[in-house]
């Protein structure tokens, strides 16, 4: 140890004040920058498409990165194709650093930013001053007359697969109370947690929800504390919509409560326990808008698609789901890919005594009206403010 | 007299190398980071060469390089600050996080009524509650640890937290904005009320002002007697409160001071970054100005450097995920091992044989 801070240490030391030294260093410093400087030039020079994806945390987390990353690896697996990742990239102005980064240095021109806060301001601000580059975000609602026209945003309706889960949690629970953990009151959120009941109550009108928001988008002391909180409300079976559900999914499981996925497969961490799950289906989205921009072909502007169109997926159902479940699960799944299925529809009340669906009133999951939703429906238990 | 004249030289010599030690201890301590850190990149089998060029290029390498450095050094000069003055008593602040936060919060929710008022109005007065709201909150925890002996360390990270809150509720509750349905946000701020780019530069105006509150920092510390109170202050509370300094008025002022700085850092992300105000203001700037100033031992000047240096690593790293396929922790890893040798370099001053009086 010792040995090697001071052989660490000495060559540096004596040369300090010696003015060729000095120079000889700064010669050596500047021939390192002309070398870094030809690096560029030839480690990418490659022809074809370069495609780059930012993820706002880590590529391994078991749900919503973890879902982007592996459509980018499907991408990565394509003809003509290189693709660039970068992880952990705050919804700063380092994402547009990280986006003019690829631009600059990776020569991309299709780019994947895929958190919802990269949107506005930062792929605004970058999208008119690079023309030739194509913006495909994840979750916004691009339109015509506000943003630019080498923007696009894509989502699924993912809704329809917590409407499944919710059956599955319907056909599962035996306290009637089930529980889910939630980030943050923002209509994607809402239309999860209430797609869940009315999922639920589908099988048994008397299921209650219990919601906790934790407030952030990742942070695993929170999630678990609320999935533990649930578990000794008497809630038994639990989902979520954070980022990364790993830790919800175990803890849950750990209590000895049922688990609904979210995002992508989390089988794997409680296989007795995991009923099903909704989740992404990037692989297919992406190498579909790939594939266009490969031919030569606009992507359109505003994308959306479901459970018909590939977006969504649900895990393979789980043992614990009964044979009954299995079989209006299977059914309502083929019901929704048939098209025309509404999970919000009327008589229904928010948790307020509003009625937000009249009578014979039913919204389609293309209605952009639940793009906005600001409700917990009747029978969910918390508050959105 | 030749004799005199020699001593009289050397004595100089002396004196410069004595200067040149808190320079020199430093840089060699970064050195040996770097050396260690080549060594942990070897044994992963991967090759520190490419990996130091990548982090040239990416950081400093072209001007597009430096537009990002210096865009990403802009907010940690100030949240440095924010350490680095209160330090200079012997407190120990790392909550900064919190006076940012609620600085961006104040900027933005000052500018609503602000609308359509002219910039040279408008941005001082956001630009002035932000660093009020700052103030206020860090000068809690120098009133706290003042009036009540609470340790600021724990009591300023534990503010930060609460700042964090209430800037979520106040932004997904009273001040959000109806439009921003699945990012709550403070309404967009007037066209006229954001701050723009250096001319000639990608980078916003919250360098400049950054930088020259680092210079005033210093000024203020080393050459005005606040400052030389608030050093014999931190060198021994006990002494400067017998020799009649005003100590508590000087905890209050330097954490006050400190929590300007963090909540002007917080005004520049709102007007010149996000333009409204919302969750993404707690991005880490504040923990990140504590390791700035930590490497900078509190000398004012010295951030100005090492937040660019730290700059620099966070601005290489998207390349070395890029081109090393490494796992963005790789910076986390090299940031720590580089603390880790600059802290353990303290235990270097006086000893290193170059630097010790002969004699």
């Amino acid at each position: 140890m010792t040995d090697f801070r001071l052989a660490s240490l000495r060559p540096a030391t004596p040369a300090l004040l010696s003015r060729r030294d000095l120079l000889r260093g700064t010669a050596a410093l500047g021939g390192m920058a002309a070398l870094s400087m030809a690096l560029p030039g030839a480690a990418r020079a490659q022809s074809g498409l370069t495609v780059g994806f930012i993820y706002v945390g880590p590529r391994d987390d078991f749900g919503y990165n973890q879902s982007h990353a592996a459509g980018a690896a499907a991408v990565k697996a394509m003809e003509g194709v290189t693709v660039v990742e970068e992880e952990n990239v705050p919804e700063t102005q380092d994402v547009q650093k990280s986006m003019e980064s690829m631009i600059n240095l990776d020569g991309a021109t299709l780019l994947f930013p895929t958190s919802f806060g990269y949107f506005d301001p930062h792929i605004l601000t970058l999208a008119p001053n690079n023309p030739d580059v194509r913006f495909q975000h994840c979750g916004g609602l691009w339109s015509a007359d506000k943003h630019p026209a080498n923007v696009g945003s894509y989502f699924g309706y993912i809704g329809m697969g917590q409407y499944l889960n919710g059956i599955a949690a319907g056909h599962a629970s035996v306290s009637k109370k089930i529980g889910f953990v939630a980030a943050k009151p923002i209509p994607q959120v809402l239309l999860n947690i209430n797609s869940f009941l009315l999922g639920a109550r589908s099988v048994d009108p008397s299921i209650t929800c219990q919601v906790i928001f934790t407030g952030e988008w990742s942070l695993a002391v929170k999630e678990a504390e609320a999935t533990n909180a649930l578990v000794d409300a008497g809630c038994d079976v639990i989902t979520c919509h954070v980022d990364g559900p790993k830790v919800v999914v175990e803890t849950a499981a750990g209590r000895g409560a049922f688990v609904c996925g979210y995002h992508a497969d989390q089988s794997a961490l409680a296989p007795e326990k995991y009923l099903t799950g909704a989740e992404w289906n990037w692989a297919k989205v992406y190498t579909d808008m790939v594939t266009a921009t490969l031919a030569g072909e606009a992507i359109p502007n505003f994308v959306r698609g479901g459970l018909a169109d590939g977006f969504i997926r649900m895990s393979p159902l789980g043992p614990a789901v009964p044979e009954a479940g299995r079989a209006q699960f299977e059914a309502v799944k083929a019901e929704i890919e048939k098209g025309g299925f509404s999970v919000i529809k009327g008589p229904l009340k928010d948790n307020q005594g509003n009625i937000v669906a009249a009578d014979g009133e039913a919204f389609l999951e293309t209605d952009p009206v639940l793009e906005g939703m600001g409700y917990l429906v009747e029978g969910v238990i918390g508050s959105t403010s | 007299m030749a004799m005199v004249e020699a001593q009289g030289t050397g004595g100089g010599a002396m004196a410069a190398l004595r200067r040149a030690e808190p320079v020199v201890v430093p840089v060699l301590a970064l050195l040996a980071g770097l050396v260690v850190f080549a060594l942990f990149l070897l044994t992963q089998g991967r090759s520190p060469i490419a990996f130091f060029g990548y982090v040239w290029q990416g950081a400093f390498g072209s001007a597009f390089s430096w537009m990002n450095t210096l865009s990403r050094a802009a907010p940690l000069l100030l949240a440095a600050l924010c350490v680095a003055l209160p330090a200079r008593l012997g407190l120990v602040v790392i909550g900064g996080e919190g006076a940012i936060v609620l600085g961006g919060l104040a900027a933005g929710a000052v500018a609503l009524p602000l609308a359509g008022v002219p910039a040279v109005i408008g941005l001082p007065v956001m630009a002035a509650c932000a660093m009020a709201v700052g103030a206020v909150w860090i000068g809690m925890a120098g009133a706290l640890r003042h009036y009540r002996g609470v340790n600021e360390t724990i009591s300023s990270l534990l503010l930060a937290y609460i700042a964090i809150a209430l800037m979520n509720h106040l932004v997904e509750g009273p001040l959000r904005d109806p439009e921003s349905l699945n990012k709550p946000s403070t309404a967009p701020l007037d066209e006229a009320l954001r701050v723009g780019m250096i001319p000639g530069m990608d980078v916003h105006w919250g360098l400049v002002f950054g930088a020259i509150a680092c210079v005033l920092a210093w000024v203020l510390v080393e050459r005005t007697r606040w400052g030389f109170a608030a050093r014999i202050a931190g060198g021994n509370v006990r002494a400067a409160e017998v020799q009649g300094l005003p100590v508590g008025r000087l905890i209050l002022g330097f954490t006050a001071l400190g929590g300007a700085c963090a909540g002007l850092a917080g005004f520049f992300e709102v007007a010149a970054v996000h333009w409204s105000a919302n969750a993404s203001l707690a991005a880490g700037y504040g923990y990140t100005g504590i390791l700035i100033a930590f490497l900078a031992r509190h000398n004012a000047i010295a951030i100005i450097p090492v937040a660019i240096l730290l700059a620099g690593f966070d601005a290489s790293s998207g390349l070395i995920q890029r081109r090393m396929d490494l796992p963005d922790a790789t910076m986390q890893v090299l940031q720590g091992i580089v603390f880790m040798a600059i802290l353990m370099s303290d235990a270097a001053y006086g000893r290193l044989p170059f630097f010790k009086a002969k004699g």
